[in-house]
């Protein structure tokens, strides 16, 4: 009980954080700062790890795990490469 | 490895990812935010495959291989006019991601095994404790249900989103009842939550929510317009960061946490922006049509007779005294892949000492930040592209403005017409600007299916045609001059 108190606390605090971060963006960046949060939510690959490399785990959760990592990872790789090949284009003068 | 230094590593990672967002407050600092953001997942991932014990790492090369070698495919390959639906479709995986963790997480701690369809109708009998103790057990079991559902809702609306931005699907469709047969699905879904809450081992319920969530997502996204993606895009973004923090309260994983209500939050922000560009609520987008306005109004009667059409000739000439000018792009511009275009007519006025800038409406174009990327792509200067506040205060000095592929976002009836369906939206006052030059194919409505009067004031002029084309002459005609 103890650790979701604690992980909450970290939740809204990140909520309140966030709103702070993002409202700071300004609108020339909002496409890029969509794509980059789709990368940082490939941050979901950490679970899909979890899950895809329990040996031992039935085929049905392997194959979950699979689905999983595959999805996270396109995200990840696909979100950040997208990203900065959009910012660079705002970088050049 | 020890699990101090995990989470210790994991709070690394979430410290990069909120300086890589932070990086994103400046262009000039943005490159490199991302690039802190791509070291805090790296970290992520190392640390945490050190950590998983008994591996078996054929799935994970092989999701990773895939997913690696589709991301980049799609990151490279894209065209900045399609940018919304690639952002649709990575919101739709980030959402099947969370999806599939919390499906493998329940049958990991369930223990349940199907080894065929029909098993996963079968109830099983589980330990009352199997996901925790007391209320952990049971808000773990919640936090599974929500990602289920969220996950799910996510996935399929966003490729709903795609089809529609691809325009793979033109039609609108929807539930009977609009909003009272989606809510009739959304209640049935959190029943099926509460069941499995009830009987852990009801592994029924988990097949009903994800069947329940699916169709949710697709009839939540059916019935609306191509013009109103960006609201629906910044709301599936949101979707798809909570349901990754969801399924950081089921891991009990910190970085998930933080990395999820991050996306979630700026989600919400650009959710909201977009809302209160249209002056309309998020209730209304989602489930309302364009109200129809009034009284009918008629066209014509606003056209007849005064609408004044010339050639990019014209245009050229007037251009050539002109002293300031400001490009107004719209989504018509992406459409004609124009973008280039304009920035070399700009280039060409500002050779002959014509000051120019860009108005940009905040929902010009089909997701947020639309207008802004395609415009970068040009080469265009981004101090050039002024937001709506700042850039309207200066249309009365301003000599010729260039609407390109832009409709609603300038139509005065917004300030003028109360009882007009789009009154109190705020617009880019372009009818106060000396002269105004429209780029347009006909004189047919934008999405809100209004006659716009700006094309019958006295000092418009319509360039009927291809905006590509159109700008392209002006450009020949100017420089020849």
């Amino acid at each position: 009980m103890e650790i979701l108190i604690l992980l909450l606390a970290l939740f809204v605090l990140s909520l309140f954080l966030g709103v702070e971060l993002i409202t700071k963006v300004p609108p020339t960046l909002h496409t890029p700062l969509m794509s980059g949060t789709n990368a940082v939510s490939g941050i979901t690959l950490v679970g899909a790890l979890l899950a895809a490399g329990n040996d031992g785990s039935p085929m049905l959760v392997n194959v979950l795990g699979f689905i999983a990592v595959t999805l996270a990872t396109i995200n990840v790789v696909g979100g950040y490469l997208v990203t900065n090949r959009m910012l660079a284009m705002f970088k050049r003068k | 490895m020890n699990a101090n230094i995990v989470n210790f590593v994991y709070l690394v990672a979430g410290i990069l990812f909120i300086l890589g967002i932070k990086g994103l407050t400046k262009p000039k600092t943005a490159v490199r935010g991302n690039m802190l953001s791509a070291l805090g997942m790296l970290l992520a991932v190392v640390v945490t495959l050190f950590n998983i014990n008994t591996v078996d790492f054929s799935y994970i090369v092989a999701g990773v291989l895939v997913g690696g070698a589709v991301g980049a495919t799609m990151a490279l390959r894209i065209q900045m006019t399609s940018m919304p639906q690639m952002v649709a479709l990575l919101n739709g995986f980030g959402g099947g991601a969370s999806l599939t963790i919390a499906l493998a997480e329940y049958f990991t701690v369930s223990a349940v095994a199907p080894s065929s369809f029909s098993d996963l109708f079968v109830p099983v009998a589980l330990n009352s404790g199997a996901f925790g103790v007391g209320i952990e057990g049971t808000i773990a079991l919640l936090a599974i249900g929500l990602t289920i559902l969220i996950g799910a809702v996510t996935l399929t609306g966003s490729l709903v989103a795609f089809s529609k931005l691809q325009e793979l699907m033109k039609k609108s469709y929807g539930l009977p009842g609009g909003p009272i047969g989606n809510g009739l699905f959304l209640l049935a879904a959190l029943a099926a939550v509460a069941s499995l809450l009830i009987n852990p081992g009801n592994v029924t319920a988990v097949v009903v929510i994800v069947a329940l969530a699916l169709l949710l997502g697709l009839f939540l996204v059916m019935p609306i317009g191509g013009a109103d993606m960006p609201v629906v895009i910044a709301l599936l973004n949101s979707y798809s960061g909570i349901a990754a923090a969801l399924a950081g309260f089921i891991l009990g994983n910190t970085v998930l946490i933080i990395a999820g209500s991050l996306v979630g939050t700026s989600g919400l922000i650009l959710t909201k922006i977009m809302c209160v560009a249209m002056n309309r609520s998020l209730a209304n987008v989602l489930f309302g049509k364009m109200a129809a306005g009034g009284e009918k109004i008629d066209a014509d009667e606003i056209y007849a007779g005064k609408v004044t059409s010339a050639q990019p000739e014209e245009v050229a000439m007037m251009l050539e005294v002109a002293q300031r000018v400001v490009i107004v792009p719209g989504y018509g511009m992406a459409m004609a892949q124009a973008q280039h275009a304009v920035r070399e007519l700009a280039d060409a006025m500002e050779a002959r000492g014509v000051e120019v800038e860009y108005g940009i409406h905040p929902v010009a174009g089909r997701m947020p930040g639309h207008m802004n990327v395609l415009l970068a792509e040009a080469e265009v200067p981004y101090d050039n592209l002024v937001e709506m506040d700042r850039i309207n205060p200066t249309f009365e000095d301003t000599d010729v403005v260039i609407v390109i592929g832009a409709n609603d976002v300038t139509n005065p009836m917004a300030r003028e017409a109360e009882g007009s369906p789009i009154y109190g939206m705020p617009i880019l006052n372009v009818d106060k600007a000396k002269n105004v030059v429209v780029i347009k194919r006909s004189l047919s409505p934008g999405f809100a299916g209004l006659p716009n009067p700006l094309f019958a004031m006295d000092h418009t002029l319509m360039v009927y045609g291809d905006g590509k084309k159109a700008v392209v002459e002006m450009t020949t005609a100017l420089n020849q001059a």
